[in-house]
């Protein structure tokens, strides 16, 4: 259990999605996928409201969302940071920003820092392979990365929400 | 004058929005009546953004690596004065990339605006479509791709005429179209800049397909990592219904046929096809017992066809210039051309497309322009996670389904992935299990368990606990999980390990047996040594260790305490007198 399970979220905000989908075959990830959008994440209550609602077992429509590594259970930092593993940025040096982020940030794959900041998601191939190695800060990618651009890259991000 | 600027997603990351900005904003102020144009990608990833100019004589002027500050110099070209962007023009020997290709399933990306279905058009878009409707039988359109010899690009190809006159031959009402646009292996990106550079040709390629079985129903199944696909191809679904190609009784038919997108959620097994059924029907991606095929049960347990993106980009073309112009492109078991994603150590990455009959180092060296840095062509891994290694010693194999299989990789989606002496074969295996070990669904014993158990194997080897017998009992599981899993990942997630045990043994013994990695990159297997000749002792290394690891006096020769150092390789890099060395 999350440590978020306890949030009481707004499950109105599904209505309309569950009336877009209503009776059409094969929704279930479109369903999870629009929910995602407007909690951005997958919190307790919303999986049990969508397996009432489209009379899933409340073991099936979680066991959908695990399978599949774009669903997230716990809520995302600010800044959503995804490493590229992809084989080109393999080969030009991504383990060594894994390492960079994991230092930097002090978290890992799939984890969220404590302040809510940043989250960090290795990512199977980002498709941006002439750039290799990459990254991508809140879907703007970042290419040619070294450790020492990634920290500078981090401690700007920093020093702006320091700002605000 | 004309302008248009490369935005596919290659293109985009490396900033060609904000050309595209900087020159609209320039244009704007000369009060030029020129608006720029978009185009996906040519494919030269390595030179993005690319910004094409056509002169009035309608010459090509093509800019490389261009940046916003450019924009001054652009603008004042498009105003007459050519010369000002001189030194942005891309040199000859670039321009060579594209001569020595052949493009089909990429013959209009990045020449024409992937928004506008007029662009299509006008290159003969839709003229295939038109063709079939008024003049051949499903059968017909079946035996022309019979002739072409197209085979599925997506990684196993198979016959594509044969799928379709299997889904054909089954009866039902309802039968399905499905395009597999899961581009999941690690280093391929041309399904991705097909639809984002071109998708009316997808279109057109699945509604000849969907005549041929006899679909009404068409479906693309998308990576949700590719936003920028998912929107052009709506745009295009879009343009299409709007004129009478997509819908009910197509140009006047009585062929009715609409499409829709559906997002993957990610998941590497979801290219596999009943995977990808399943997927479609809401379930967890695991893959289903054949028979029955999809041809006879699909989705929705009715016919259902599936190719991939690359395979529909050809089909257009195939109808428009005849099944036997593309047969006689290739090799007699690998009719036509196949497009390559570039990359790794190369000097020029991108999307290439050549004919079959090519050989790797046709690609590699002379379109691909071989190594940066100089460095020296170790192996080429093609196929991704079911593919393999092939070393420097096979360089002269030609691109062919049959010839490629032979030496344990596998022609796969078409990701070429480029390595240099500074890449360890054993690092190279473990990336590519650590990869299918996460992805394989569990559904089989074998590929759920066996492929942990040589991720863990792989692991102990590259952090120097390697133990005798490790390559043999590597040997069995791989056979084991080849003979015991269901569908085409868990049978291909040896070849990586199998490729190198049979190229790289070498490899594999130094760093079980003699705890060295020879490419010089499992840190844990790396010893830093000081040549107590070369040292000054000028102390910028002591200075600088993160851990202190390094002791001696000023001008007096320093040693380096193994067991402290993290091998993070920050002397190496700082020593002037070239006096650090790594074993």
């Amino acid at each position: 259990m999350n440590k978020n399970a306890n949030i009481q979220n707004d499950l109105t905000m599904l209505d309309p999605i569950f009336e877009r989908y209503a009776g059409q075959f094969g929704s279930l990830i479109t369903i999870l996928q629009e929910a995602q959008d407007i909690y951005g994440y997958l919190p307790d209550d919303v999986l049990a409201c969508i397996a009432e609602h489209t009379g899933n077992s409340p073991a099936h429509v979680r066991g959908v969302a695990t399978f599949y590594t774009q669903f997230r259970f716990t809520p995302a930092g600010k800044y959503l940071i995804q490493l590229c593993k992809g084989t080109a940025c393999h080969v030009n040096g991504a383990e060594r920003l894994a390492t960079s982020l994991r230092e930097l940030l002090g978290i890992g794959d799939g984890e969220t820092t404590e302040d809510g900041l940043f989250s960090l998601n290795f990512v199977a191939c980002l498709g941006c392979c002439s750039l290799s190695p990459v990254i991508m800060i809140n879907g703007e990618a970042y290419g040619s990365m070294t450790p020492a651009k990634l920290s500078v890259l981090i401690a700007d991000i920093k020093a702006k929400e320091l700002q605000n | 004058m004309k302008i248009v600027i490369g935005q596919g997603s290659c293109g985009l990351a490396a900033g060609a929005g904000k050309v595209f900005d900087a020159v609209s904003e320039e244009l704007k102020k000369l009060n030029s009546d020129i608006v720029p144009g978009v185009v996906g990608c040519i494919g030269m990833c390595y030179l993005e953004p690319i910004v094409d100019i056509y002169d009035d004589n309608g010459a090509l002027h093509r800019l490389v690596c261009v940046k916003p500050t450019d924009a001054p110099s652009i603008a004042a070209a498009l105003c007459g004065d050519l010369d000002a962007v001189k030194s942005l023009e891309i040199s000859p020997e670039d321009s060579s990339f594209l001569e020595k290709q052949y493009r089909i399933a990429l013959r209009n990306c990045g020449i024409i605006d992937p928004c506008s279905i007029d662009a299509y058009i006008s290159v003969g878009g839709y003229s295939s479509i038109t063709k079939i409707l008024s003049s051949m039988t499903p059968e017909a359109v079946i035996d022309e791709i019979k002739t072409s010899g197209l085979a599925g690009r997506g990684g196993a190809g198979f016959p594509t005429w044969f799928k379709w006159n299997a889904a054909r031959q089954s009866v039902s009402d309802h039968k399905y179209m499905i395009c597999n646009a899961d581009e999941g292996d690690p280093g391929a990106f041309m399904d991705r800049a097909v639809i984002e550079s071109d998708p009316h040709s997808l279109i057109e390629g699945m509604l000849i397909g969907a005549y041929a079985i006899g679909a009404e129903e068409m479906i693309v199944y998308v990576r949700a990592e590719y936003p920028l696909a998912v929107i052009r191809l709506k745009e295009a679904i879009k343009q299409a219904r709007e004129r009478g190609y997509l819908g009910k009784n197509i140009l006047g038919s009585s062929f009715s046929c609409d499409m829709r997108i559906k997002m993957g959620a990610g998941a590497f097994v979801c290219g596999e096809e009943t995977a990808l059924i399943e997927s479609l029907e809401g379930n967890r991606g695991m893959p289903r017992l054949k028979p029955p095929f999809p041809a006879q049960s699909g989705y929705k347990s009715e016919p259902s066809n599936i190719n991939n993106v690359e395979t529909f980009a050809n089909i257009a073309w195939i109808i428009q210039n005849g099944g036997e112009k593309f047969a006689a492109l290739g090799t007699p078991d690998s009719r036509g051309t196949k497009v390559f994603a570039l990359t790794g150590k190369i000097k020029r990455g991108g999307l290439v497309e050549v004919p079959m009959g090519m050989t790797l180092r046709d690609v590699i060296f002379d379109i691909g322009g071989g190594l940066r840095d100089g460095r020296e062509f170790k192996a080429v891994q093609l196929g991704g996670p079911s593919g393999g290694c092939i070393p420097a010693s096979l360089i002269d194999t030609v691109i062919d389904y049959k010839k490629l299989g032979a030496t344990g990789a596998i022609m796969g989606s078409g990701g070429m992935v480029v390595m240099d002496e500074g890449t360890c074969m054993v690092g190279m295996a473990k990336f590519f299990l650590d990869f299918t070990a996460k992805e394989s669904c569990g559904k089989c014993v074998h590929c759920r368990i066996g492929t942990k158990r040589m991720q863990e194997i792989l692991t102990r080897i590259v952090e120097g606990n390697g133990r005798e017998g490790d390559i043999d009992l590597l040997l069995e599981l791989c056979t084991a999980i080849k003979d015991g899993a269901l569908c085409g990942l868990g049978q291909t997630a040896p070849n990586p390990v199998l490729t190198t045990i049979k190229y790289f043994r070498d490899e594999y013994e130094a760093h079980i047996n003699d705890k060295k990695c020879p490419a010089h990159e499992c840190a844990a297997l790396l010893t830093y040594k000081i040549d107590a000749d070369k040292c000054r002792g000028c102390t910028l290394c002591a200075k600088n260790c993160p851990v202190e690891a390094i002791n001696g006096q000023l001008k007096a020769a320093h040693t380096i305490d193994t067991e402290k150092c993290i091998r993070c390789g920050q002397c190496v890099k700082l020593c002037k007198f070239g006096a650090i060395s790594i074993e």
